[in-house]
């Protein structure tokens, strides 16, 4: 099996990671880019989920749509791709698309134009919706699988969201936890890329048996993206 | 009637039934007691201020009793509405008060039903109270809140005519205290003619409680215009006149119970006990409506009494070695128990549970006599505590370890000594617990300090030079939290339609929202509403709306209901239920076994199955994690695998600190220490030196391949920490490359692998501009935008003004699928609308409290042209405290890249290394 060793390439200022033997950055803004195919890879982007909690009566603040298109925007304008796969919640419950205020729709469509645009379904948002792009279950190209939840058991090629994995290392008398991505070669997880979309322990239960311990990884997000041996990780 | 020369308050004045109850117990009422009672009867609200052991509780609750006596029975369904309604900060202390006054009530006879309401109150009992009110209701300043907010509020608080606030020194200072003073405006707007008396112990500044407790009694008769607040200063001015009545600016003393010569009492403020030796006597004082300064606020009367007999302190002398560092005292425990053995009844205070722990198990370990020692602190199981007081009222116990849970109030049995371990870190909580020693005012209290280290000595010994010199520094009621009037403004719109001119008006007549301006007030409205949000799109999901009749009324039933899970200010780190299964065998299916109470969820989360922690008094071994339980058995072990670090959990007080750095300072008082701690300080003297009383020392030294800074401003662990994320700011900026800090309640080291010494000495950058004030301007800014302490005060004031839920450990299933990071919305809002009201919330928070900005800023002005450098080859002698906790004392989650850094490079070098 080809494996890939994760390493940070100062040439190019970013840290490489293999999947299933093919070769991809994990970039320090939590996505995923394959630069032989143009592909950019987000999860769990979660718009609207600021208006879902209003709708209850918890008034937060109504920005996150524009902020989470904003830092995906941003992306988009530096690297160009070809194709944009969001893997599943990318909004927060069934309704936000329908919720989108118009200048968010806008900003959306303008960063859909020119270009293929993937929506996977997530257990947030498992229906279709009308906003451009194609919706999809799953999505399959060569070695690589994209899908929004991990399935169970060990996965050859998988690309996944769903669990929002972050990370707690410690030294020098503190300790950090930031979002991570969490590969073994295999599978990688990707972290959650919306503005209130929090982040959990991949030491968590949820993660358990989901990766090879041999060459299980976080990649934590910094500067830069940090690969860090599970033997460093703490608990919150 | 004219109070210009206050008479003695005759006996007479109690009815006939209450003087024969006194008689018959041979007792006599005190003064004051008699004092309160015909100021009640005069309609007006008074503020007790009396040592532990003077029947504060007896004065209080006198008024209402006799009241209640005298009333003419009715014939109404379901009776009356409530008569008095009593507030305690602790629910314990409620039913506590509750059993102390049956008694009387029962021996009088007296046609008086009393009753407590807490959050362990069961429902039937809720829904009974209010179909069937009691005439005395006990409860807490939260479920006052959650009453308040009921549809029937208006019918259930009609009858009011008292309402007693117990131990209001500990309340105002917290946003607690913030809620009910709300709360208290609107029980006077409820019930016009309503009285309050305000039970103390002594404060700085008894003014400020006595503007508190008339909270609500003028309330602007005419709404102010929107748009044109009036200045603090004239609304003032225009409620005072309002009050009417001029006293002269003298107080006036009463005779003493006892008919001696009365004795002039200066009028200087702050007085506390033990002014006269060796003779008991009790004085008071009657002090006049307006306050003297024309500060024009209307004020409660006051009635302060004194005396009760000098208390005995000291500090414990041990053979021992007293440790640099710590806060164990483990060194001590041998004298501990020899105390235990020689007193009737000891407590020992702790500052932290996990102190607790750690002492009572030690405590265990060497009882040879098999002395009955108990535990007692806020995280055991309810049932576990009440035993522990009734065998402690029982008299079966020889010593109790308690933390503040035993702070306030409590009347205990024949307490003859108490211990306070640690540093009791502000004079009045000291003060607080040796009231506990003794309920008699005439016996002296016995008290003994146990200082954990060298620092705690000097602290000890400053504490115990304020004692006696009756010096107070009980911290001063802020203004009031906007997050808490969030709360009130959603709970009055779950009680009633409001009006916001009417509102607007109660809530300034509130003593902490006195300098509320309109603008933010109806900002608070609008936040309540949609957020408030400059981008409104929420407004289709508003929780309250303006009628076409300009009431604001909730949109929705299920708006109250989510307002009563949010009530309260308190907010809990999240609990587990600590749950002794038999045997591990079972694993989770065996359950079954008793809860021994509740344990922080970050605490458990950090540990194995299998680790052994402390808990409950026990080593216990811990299994897993079931739903909100964490399930463990007992162990074998004698000591526990993972020890809970936890410091002191309050910062040096201001006070303290200034007579740390006097006692410095001052040779002379050295004589006072033991001589280990003196010794100390001459060697300090040879090494280095000893800065002057408003001197900052700054001392520098390489050790290892780093250098070393520490300085010594003794302002607490808060102030400290916030100079220290400042100044490695600084040190960045200088190329200096600091690496780290520690902060402790004295002194703050910090290291980097810049020469810090040559640095200062070339002045790049001098001492002067690394200490310059103007660091609470920009880099504070700048700091504060990705601290993590603000993230979390952020938390709780989102949590209180109820913009996310409030947790509720146990009844969540699946938190973290309902609950949002608060740190992301703080991270989004801050981009999007940094002036947003919350956001404003939070910095007032921090400035007096995690981040004690205030404070800081104080310093920094003090030591301006004051600081002493002192650079060293090694270590001086009062470094060595702040360097041993280095390690031990993490600084959490600030810029960690670094970090992160050195993990990724663990990761290549043991890549390399298995290629």
């Amino acid at each position: 099996m080809a494996e890939v060793q994760p390493r940070y390439d100062d040439g190019r200022q970013t840290t490489l990671l293999g999947v299933a033997g093919l070769v991809f950055e994990a970039l320090p803004e939590g996505a995923l880019w394959w630069a032989d195919e143009g592909l950019l890879v987000v999860a769990d982007l979660h718009l609207e989920k600021g208006s879902s909690f209003a709708r209850r009566g918890q008034m937060l603040p109504p920005y996150d749509t524009a902020e989470t298109l904003a830092r995906l925007g941003s992306l988009v304008a530096r690297l160009a791709p070809r194709r944009v796969v969001a893997l599943g919640d990318s909004f927060h419950d069934d309704g936000g698309a329908e919720r989108l205020a118009a200048r968010d729709r806008a900003t959306l469509a303008g960063l859909q134009s020119g270009r293929d645009w993937v929506w996977i379904a997530g257990n947030h948002d498992p229906r279709p919706h009308g906003l451009g792009g194609t919706c999809v279950a799953e999505l399959s190209l060569g070695p690589v699988t994209f899908r929004h939840e991990p399935r169970a058991g060990g996965a050859m090629g998988e690309i996944a969201g769903h669990l929002h994995p972050a990370a707690v290392v410690a030294g020098n008398g503190k300790w950090v936890r930031r979002k991570c991505f969490a590969g073994d070669g295999h599978r990688l997880v990707l972290p959650a890329f919306g503005a209130y979309a929090g982040g959990l322990n991949i030491l968590d239960r949820a993660f358990a048996g989901l990766f090879a311990p041999a060459t299980f990884r976080a990649f934590m997000l910094g500067d830069r993206v940090y690969p860090v041996s599970p033997r460093l990780l703490r608990r919150d | 009637m004219s109070r210009r020369a206050a008479p003695k308050t005759d006996i007479d004045i109690l009815p006939p039934v209450f003087r024969d109850w006194f008689v018959a117990r041979g007792w006599a009422p005190r003064p004051h007691q008699l004092e309160l009672l015909r100021r009640a009867r005069e309609g007006r609200s008074t503020l007790l201020i009396a040592p532990t052991g003077a029947g504060k509780t007896l004065a209080g609750f006198l008024p209402s009793l006799t009241a209640l006596h005298e009333r003419p029975k009715v014939n109404r369904p379901g009776g009356r509405g409530i008569h008095t309604l009593y507030i305690s900060p602790l629910k314990a202390l409620a039913v506590d008060i509750a059993r102390n006054l049956e008694k009387p009530i029962a021996e009088m006879g007296l046609p008086v039903t009393i009753e407590t309401r807490t959050g362990d109150t069961p429902l039937h009992k809720r829904q009974r109270q209010k179909l069937k009110p009691p005439d005395i209701l006990l409860t807490t300043p939260e479920q006052a809140a959650l009453l308040l907010s009921a549809t029937d509020a208006d019918r259930f608080f009609a009858d009011l005519d008292m309402v007693v606030l117990d131990e209001l020194h500990a309340l105002v200072t917290s946003k607690r205290g913030d809620m009910l003073s709300l709360g208290l405006a609107r029980l006077r707007q409820l019930a016009p003619n309503l009285k309050a008396i305000g039970l103390s112990a002594t404060v700085a500044d008894p003014d400020a409680l006595r503007a508190w407790i008339m909270s609500g009694a003028q309330p602007k008769a005419l709404p102010e215009p929107p748009a044109s607040p009036l200045p603090g200063g004239e609304r003032d001015r225009v409620r005072g006149a309002a009050a009417g009545r001029v006293m002269p600016p003298h107080p006036v003393s009463l005779p003493s119970p006892d008919a001696r010569p009365a004795k002039r009492t200066s009028p200087h403020r702050g007085e506390v006990g033990g002014e006269v030796a060796p003779a008991p006597s009790t004085t008071l004082r009657a002090v006049p409506l307006l306050h003297p300064s024309g500060r024009g606020e209307e004020l409660a009367d006051l009635v302060v009494v004194k005396g009760g007999a000098r208390p005995d302190i000291s500090i414990l002398d041990s053979a021992e070695h007293v440790p640099w560092s710590g806060h164990t005292a483990r060194y001590a425990l041998p004298d501990i128990y020899r105390l235990i053995g020689e007193h009737h009844m000891t407590l020992v205070f702790v500052n932290v549970r996990s102190q607790a722990e750690l002492l009572f198990q030690e405590l265990w370990r060497i009882n040879t006599e098999g002395h009955p020692i108990a535990l007692h602190h806020g995280s055991l199981d309810a049932a576990q505590r009440r035993k522990v007081e009734t065998a402690m009222s029982a008299g079966k116990l020889r010593a109790v370890v308690c933390t503040s849970t035993l702070d306030l109030g409590i009347d205990w049995g024949d307490v003859d000594l108490v211990l306070n371990v640690g540093a009791p870190k502000g004079a009045s909580r000291l003060a607080q617990r040796i009231g506990r020693a003794n309920h008699r005012l005439d016996e002296p209290s016995k008290a003994i300090l146990v200082p954990a280290n060298r620092f705690e000595v000097m602290e000890c010994r400053a504490a115990l030079d304020a004692n006696y010199i009756g010096a107070q520094d009980t911290p001063p009621i802020r203004d009031g939290g906007l997050d808490v009037l969030a709360q009130h403004v959603l709970g009055m719109a779950c009680s009633a339609p409001f009006s916001a001119d009417a509102l607007y008006a109660e809530a300034i007549s509130a003593y902490p929202y006195r300098h509320l301006d309109r603008a933010t007030f109806d900002r608070v409205i609008a936040f309540v509403a949609t957020g408030g949000y400059a981008l409104k799109t929420y407004e289709r999901f508003a929780k309250i709306r303006q009628g076409t009749d300009h009431l604001w009324r909730i949109a929705h039933p299920s708006v109250a209901q989510q307002y009563r899970l949010n009530v309260g200010t308190i907010i809990e780190t999240a609990l587990l239920n600590v749950r002794v299964s038999r045997s591990a065998k079972q694993g989770f299916a065996g359950r079954g076994g008793r809860v021994l109470g509740k344990i922080e969820e970050y605490f458990i989360e950090q540990l194995a199955p299998g680790d052994t922690f402390l808990f409950g008094g026990m080593v216990l071994r811990f299994e897993g994690i079931h739903e909100n339980e964490a399930i463990a058995t007992r162990a074998a072990d004698a000591e526990p695998k993972i020890p809970i670090y936890a410091g002191g959990k309050f910062p040096l007080s201001t006070y303290l600190a200034e007579g740390v750095r006097a006692m410095l300072a001052d040779e002379k008082k050295w004589k006072n220490l033991p001589e280990q701690v003196s010794t100390w300080l001459e060697v300090q003297k040879r090494r280095s030196l000893l800065p002057k009383r408003e001197q900052l020392l700054v001392e520098t030294f390489p050790r290892g391949n780093r250098f070393f800074m520490v300085a010594y401003p003794f302002e607490g662990r808060l102030a400290h920490q916030t100079l220290g994320m400042l100044l490695t700011r600084r040190l960045e900026r200088a190329k200096l490359k600091p690496t780290g800090f520690v902060a402790s309640d004295y002194a703050l080291g910090v290291w980097g692998l810049g020469d810090l010494a040559s640095a200062f000495a070339s002045g790049k950058p001098s001492l002067a501009q690394l200490f310059d004030e103007d660091m609470l301007g920009d880099d504070l800014e700048d700091w504060m935008a990705d601290s993590y302490l603000l993230k979390r005060m952020f938390r709780n004031v989102a949590m209180i003004a109820g913009l996310v839920d409030k947790r509720h450990p146990g009844r969540e299933k699946t938190g973290r699928q309902v609950t949002v990071s608060t740190d992301l919305v703080y991270d989004v809002l801050r981009r999007h609308e940094p002036d947003h009201i919350l956001l404003k919330a939070t910095w007032a928070d921090a400035a007096t409290g995690l981040l004690d900005i205030g404070r800081l800023g104080d310093m920094l002005k003090r030591i301006k042209g004051r600081i002493v450098h002192k650079a060293l080859d090694r270590i001086s002698p009062l470094a060595v405290p702040v360097m041993v906790d280095i390690g031990k004392e993490a600084i959490a989650g600030e810029a960690g890249e670094d970090v992160l850094r050195e993990a990724a490079e663990d990761l290549e070098r043991e890549a390399m290394g298995d290629g």
